[in-house]
């Protein structure tokens, strides 16, 4: 046993870092899971430094040659105002990311708060959010966000806010059962004999418990939510028209589908691997944040 | 050092009564041991006792207070408990410094490090392991956290439900021990749950024995090895224990 060292305050962040390091490690060392780490860098770096990267204006028409198939000059080709799809899947990985952060950010909280809630107090809290929660589950996710856009009005905006209302009851159910396991833990009990209220067991001791799998399960949503994004879209309900949207642009360039592929095949192939990516990374931080490998941090 | 009584304690789940009419009193400084076999309803009059268990009829009176007239801080500074299995009674992702600084923020108790240090002394841990997590920490060092946990509130009665059973011989030995001691130094009144009568036996000046929620015979420890029990359960279990330890 080594003597007390003059450092008596937890060294919180070095702690956090190390974690994070690991989960990062762990996660490249699984091809499948390393392939989405990579995509998604891919798509952030894009998102940033999307005016450097487009070779065109994305908003720019070019009327005398529209629907150019890929290659010379425009390296995904025109759609049907002669606006460079290149350029304008670079903007649109910008949008994409815009949504699906701002409904995670608006669904992991909801979720998670829900969730905690109804498991620890249980009772009429519990049958109250949990009727709740069950309304939302049995509409079909497009179906529902169909509804909100519609009573909402069309827009970016709208599309983001149905989304998130229709994406945090899975996350909601996700928490409460996770609670459930936990709030007759001793710990828990210790928590209340030492005078802790309510509020702080469920934001010290449930959420911290709760946190890894909601953030795989929100990693994993990501992918249906670009998906829904893209299904609005599409149907011309999400981004209004000259905003690049992945989901718009196959809406748009179905109509020349026939004869001019390269209009739906690249906004398509971008929204099959960056939700691809999601999906692959939400399985490989299932396996990184496993409390079994907990262990061995 | 305060006196417990525990009067008619009664405690219902659903339709079962778990508990009937449990009574008895402890004297202040004392060790009261409360065994049984599993599902006798020892664990529970430690939970009431602490009012985890809302559910109950009865007097339960620490110092003549009753704990249910007790404020919520005065209760938590006046009542703590250590759980059967320090694996599940420390949470996974908070660091010992964690642990042991919550309940103090929540009572906004001052020199904080200097009392977590204390606690850390106090169960004999080195003052470095604060920036540990319980699955960098042996069995006996978590429970040893647990104990700090107990006292850092400055407790006069610690609960305690089975601290040892989940610990391996030897260190249960240094648990016992290291309880022994604090219980002299502190002065803590010490009500102990366990099912291992030679725990009993070195902790305790007094036990009841519990059957199937009520307490059959409360013996002084004295009444061990010549088995001096006069109810039948109470004999047989005595007897029981004292054939296991001589096949040992």
């Amino acid at each position: 046993m080594t003597l007390a060292t003059d450092t008596t305050r937890p060294r919180r962040m070095p702690q956090s870092l190390i974690a994070a390091r690991n989960i990062v490690g762990f996660l490249l060392r699984s091809p499948t899971s390393a392939f989405g780490l990579f995509v998604l860098a891919v798509l952030i770096l894009t998102a940033i430094f999307a005016p450097l990267l487009a070779t065109h204006d994305p908003f720019l028409q070019d009327l005398q040659n529209p629907l150019q198939p890929p290659g010379d000059g425009h390296l995904f080709g025109t759609d049907e105002l002669g606006r460079d799809i290149y350029s304008r899947l670079v903007y649109g990985s910008r949008i994409s990311l815009m949504i699906i952060f701002l409904v995670s950010i608006v669904v992991g909280p909801i979720g998670l708060f829900v969730g905690a809630i109804s498991g620890y107090f249980g009772g009429w809290w519990d049958t109250i959010l949990m009727r709740v929660t069950d309304i939302f589950l049995s509409f079909p996710s497009l179906i529902l966000s169909l509804a909100f856009v519609a009573a909402l009005g069309p827009s970016l905006n709208n599309a983001i806010i149905a989304i998130s209302l229709t994406a945090w009851p899975p996350i909601a159910r996700l928490a409460r059962a996770e609670t459930l396991t936990f709030r007759s833990a001793d710990y828990i009990s210790a928590a209340r004999l030492q005078g802790a209220s309510s509020a702080r067991i469920i934001w010290k001791s449930i959420v911290p418990m709760c946190l890894p799998s909601v953030l795989i399960r929100l990693t994993l949503n990501m992918a249906t939510v670009i998906l829904t994004a893209a299904g609005l879209g599409f149907l011309g309900l999400g981004a209004k028209p000259p905003t690049p949207e992945w989901g718009a642009m196959i809406a748009t360039g179905r109509r020349y589908m026939i004869d001019h592929w390269w209009l739906v095949t690249f906004p398509g192939l971008a929204i099959l691997s960056v939700s691809l990516a999601f999906n692959l990374l939400g399985d490989g931080l299932r396996d990184a944040l496993d409390p079994k490998q907990m262990n061995k941090r | 050092m305060k006196p417990i009584a525990v009067k008619d304690l009664c405690m219902s789940f659903g339709a079962v009564q778990v508990l009937h009419d449990v009574s008895f009193d402890v004297a202040a400084g004392e060790c009261f041991g409360l065994v049984g076999e599993s599902g006798s309803g020892k664990s529970t009059v430690l939970r009431c006792m602490s009012l985890l268990q809302g559910q109950w009829t009865g007097e339960v009176s620490i110092g003549g207070v009753r704990v249910r007239d007790m404020p919520l801080n005065d209760r938590c500074r006046m009542v703590q408990m250590v759980f059967q299995d320090p694996y599940g009674s420390l949470h996974p992702r908070h660091s010992v410094a964690t642990v042991l600084s919550e309940p103090l923020k929540i009572h906004g108790l001052d020199r904080a490090n200097e009392r977590m240090a204390q606690a850390m002394i106090d169960v004999g841990l080195p003052v470095d392991f604060l920036d540990r997590f319980p699955h960098q920490l042996s069995g006996g060092q978590r429970q040893r956290v647990a104990i700090a946990r107990a006292l850092i509130l400055e407790p006069d009665v610690v609960l305690l439900d089975e601290p040892t059973s989940a610990l391996d011989v030897s260190v249960q030995a240094e648990i016992l021990n290291l309880l022994s001691r604090l219980r002299t130094d502190k002065g803590f009144t010490y009500i102990m749950v366990s099912h291992d009568l030679s725990v009993v036996d070195h902790m305790c000046e007094r036990f009841a024995v519990m059957q199937s929620g009520r307490i059959v015979e409360i013996l002084p420890r004295e009444a061990i090895p010549t088995n001096a029990a006069r109810d039948p359960y109470a004999r047989e279990l005595i007897g029981a224990s004292l054939a296991y330890e001589r096949a040992v």
